[in-house]
């Protein structure tokens, strides 16, 4: 080995090392560890949602946000009667939105019949948006589950937008200095002990509020009940006290959220397929599960490239070497 | 061999042409800042990226790896016989990528926060964008390195390119080894989006398909450009040269076509070819421009004919620029009745930057040693 060569992979091992020593200053670093232990969540029961809105309007007054209005509402002055966005967008954070099919004569039926969803951010455990987010904007809090947004981190590149499978993260494209903007699950109300807006102001108890754990067991007794049987469907949230009996429709037996795409902390009860619903049909874990296995299979360490890196200078040296030779040799030929 | 400024007028009335489109696309580039992405595009929450990301960044780059094709071929398999091509298909890179970089910028929405990605306490190591940002930003630096002797040369200043050349192994090395990492990373940026592509398109074998796909890129565009330089410039075509380079063409065109077929047959999901949905169309249209330029690449008459070169050459690259478009705008579809075209202006940010690059070209061949001397018989 010559000189030149030594010095070459003390380069190298010192590259190495700094690689190495980079590691331990991720301030951010997260790791997917399941749902908190008392994470808050909703239960959307499309069954026993009417589509009267009052939980947009609900989610708007909890977080300071304008109502808008249609085109026709303006025209006709009927201004500040009710919220009207057309979908959800960064001023409109939760939409109820309708499912129809043929003559839409009866409820939460799939043919000839409608039905209701309510769309906003499902605050996945495996949040596809955490995961691409290139200056860790998104994160998702270890206690809470909540998926919140850093306005001082964010650089804007929508990588969120591409990768989100529920189309939620709102971009202002109108805007010279934009933000990003979804449902953060009232961090704000949370931390004062109030429940979501949108599950307080719900009249029907189709929005429901309260631990994961204990809103999964009731979204399971839903689907235990037989069709047409009263059951006591409580509001707000399991312990309000307030509670509306109706009979049970008849359930599709499956929670959405409760694994797809590695779970949600949102999840659904229908009598009508997701996939109606806009509910994109996922597997056990998410998408982004699959890349960062990728990556992080290549870049492990960043062993992978430092060995091709040492073999590529090392060809590109020698290569290098032997043409200046052969060049210096025509030039004394010469 | 020498390489010389070809020298020339700049202030030609091509270069005029190019100037007006460069200023149209500053124009707009201003209302961009000012009024937001919105008014010069039709980005949408849908279809967040468009014709910049998609053209300028993950197209433009595989286009300008005619530098890292050529630095493989010289550097790392020692073929010194296409040595005289490596300084023009490094500057053409050179260009492509810095002003994929600058697209970035007019890009992302918050650009003031945009170090953010390389920020301790912000980075990201588990996006593949931090590592598509980190590869093409260092590669950038590198491939000025790179071009530097260039400079060397005209200045007539010996030590510093002797010092360059003592070291310029490391920047060959790091030149090769970084477009290997983010043109592979290019195409794992889209398997996050798992159901919004269709399966024909969708595998976790993407980083290995767009990799080949920019390396083919990459030797199309040194045939293409050293054909177009050698008409422009009045010198006399490198058939011999091109005519050998190009025989790697078609050989990697079966691998590629090979691993796509075996992949998707594999996964049980080639019935979606004949389903002739968008997805499947896209797909087959993207096989016969696949399949062409490999047919007639194949014939050793066709490689000895400049037309042949040149044909197949702006089909290899039409085709790798399609399967581009198509994993990341034409076939990816979101829902939610999003739809996307990108607007005049958008576009003509677009056509200014290529102008940019083109214009950063002519001068640099004009002024600076890149071609190689023309011995007059």
């Amino acid at each position: 080995m010559n000189i030149e060569r030594r010095d070459f992979f003390k380069i190298l091992s010192i590259g190495a090392l700094t690689a190495a020593g980079s590691k331990s200053v991720q301030a951010r670093d997260w790791q997917y560890t399941g749902r908190p232990p008392k994470a808050p969540a909703l239960l959307y029961d499309s069954t026993l949602c009417i589509g009267c809105k009052a939980c947009e309007v609900g989610c708007k007054k909890a977080n300071g946000l304008d109502l808008d209005h249609s085109d026709l509402e303006k025209t006709f002055g009927v201004s500040n009667t009710w919220d009207c966005a057309d979908d959800l967008d960064t001023n409109s954070w939760l939409k109820i939105k309708l499912y129809k099919n043929g003559d839409a004569s009866v409820k939460d039926r799939e043919t000839d019949g409608f039905a209701f969803m309510r769309s906003a951010c499902m605050h996945c455990v495996e949040p596809d948006c955490q995961s691409v987010c290139p200056t860790s904007a998104l994160l998702k809090d270890p206690e809470t589950g909540i998926v919140s947004w850093d306005v001082d981190a964010c650089c804007g590149c929508r990588y969120c937008q591409v990768a989100c499978p529920f189309a939620i993260p709102k971009f202002e494209y109108e805007k010279a200095f934009p933000k990003i903007e979804k449902c953060f699950l009232c961090e704000h109300r949370l931390a004062e002990g109030q429940i979501t807006g949108c599950s307080e102001a719900c009249p029907t108890g189709a929005t429901l509020f309260g631990e994961y754990e204990t809103i999964l067991a009731e979204a399971k007794r839903r689907l235990a009940v037989k069709e047409g049987d009263t059951y006591d469907y409580p509001v707000h949230t399991l312990e309000s006290g307030v509670t509306k009996p109706r009979p049970a429709a008849k359930y599709i037996n499956h929670v959405y959220g409760e694994k797809d795409g590695g779970g949600t902390q949102y999840i659904v009860l229908s009598a009508v397929p997701f996939s109606k619903l806009g509910l994109p049909k996922l597997p056990e874990h998410s998408s982004s599960s699959k890349s960062e296995a990728l990556q992080h299979g290549l870049y492990q360490g960043l062993i992978a490239p430092i060995v091709l890196f040492g073999g590529l200078a090392a060809a590109a040296f020698r290569n290098v070497r032997q043409e200046e030779k052969e060049e210096r040799r025509a030039q004394d030929e010469a | 061999m020498k390489l010389k400024p070809l020298g020339g007028e700049i202030w030609t009335k091509p270069f005029k042409v190019l100037l007006l489109l460069a200023v149209i696309a500053g124009i707009f580039i201003i209302r961009r800042f000012i009024f937001g992405l919105g008014a010069v595009t039709h980005l949408n929450d849908g279809y967040p990226w468009g014709m910049w990301i998609v053209y300028d960044v993950v197209t433009g780059t595989a286009i300008a790896c005619g530098g890292y094709a050529m630095a493989i071929l010289v550097y790392i398999f020692n073929r010194g016989k296409y040595h005289p091509l490596v300084r023009s298909a490094l500057l053409a890179s050179l260009f492509g990528y810095t002003l994929a970089g600058v697209s970035i910028v007019l890009d992302v929405g918050r650009y003031w926060q945009l170090h953010n990605v390389f920020m301790p306490g912000y980075y990201n190591p588990h996006s593949v964008m931090f590592e598509v940002a980190s590869c093409i930003a260092l590669y950038i630096f590198v491939m000025w390195v790179e071009f530097s002797p260039a400079f060397a040369e005209q200045m007539k200043r010996e030590k510093l390119h002797n010092f360059l050349n003592k070291i310029m192994f490391i920047f060959l090395g790091l030149g090769v080894l970084l477009p290997t990492m983010h043109q592979s990373s290019l195409g794992s940026l889209i398997i996050v989006a798992g159901e919004k592509l269709s399966p024909l398109f969708q595998t976790m074998w993407i980083p290995l398909l767009f990799l080949i796909t920019a390396i083919l890129m990459g030797y199309s565009m040194v045939i293409v450009e050293s054909i177009l330089s050698s008409v422009g410039f009045k010198r006399p075509i490198e058939s011999n040269i091109l005519a050998r380079l190009s025989r790697l063409i078609p050989f990697l065109l079966v691998i590629f076509l090979i691993i796509r077929f075996a992949d998707i047959i594999i996964r049980g999901e080639i019935g979606l070819m004949f389903s002739f949905n968008l997805a499947s169309i896209m797909f087959i249209i993207e096989t016969i421009l696949f399949l062409i330029p490999m047919v007639i690449l194949f014939s050793e008459k066709n490689r000895g004919r400049s037309q042949m070169l040149f044909i197949s050459a702006v089909l290899m690259i039409l085709a790798g620029a399609l399967y581009r478009f198509d994993v990341f705008i034409v076939v990816f579809n979101p829902g939610h009745g999003y739809h996307y075209f990108p607007a005049f202006q958008e576009i003509m940010i677009t056509v200014g930057i290529i102008a940019m690059e083109i214009m950063g070209y002519l001068i640099f061949v004009k002024r600076l040693p890149v071609f190689p001397e023309v011995k007059h018989a």
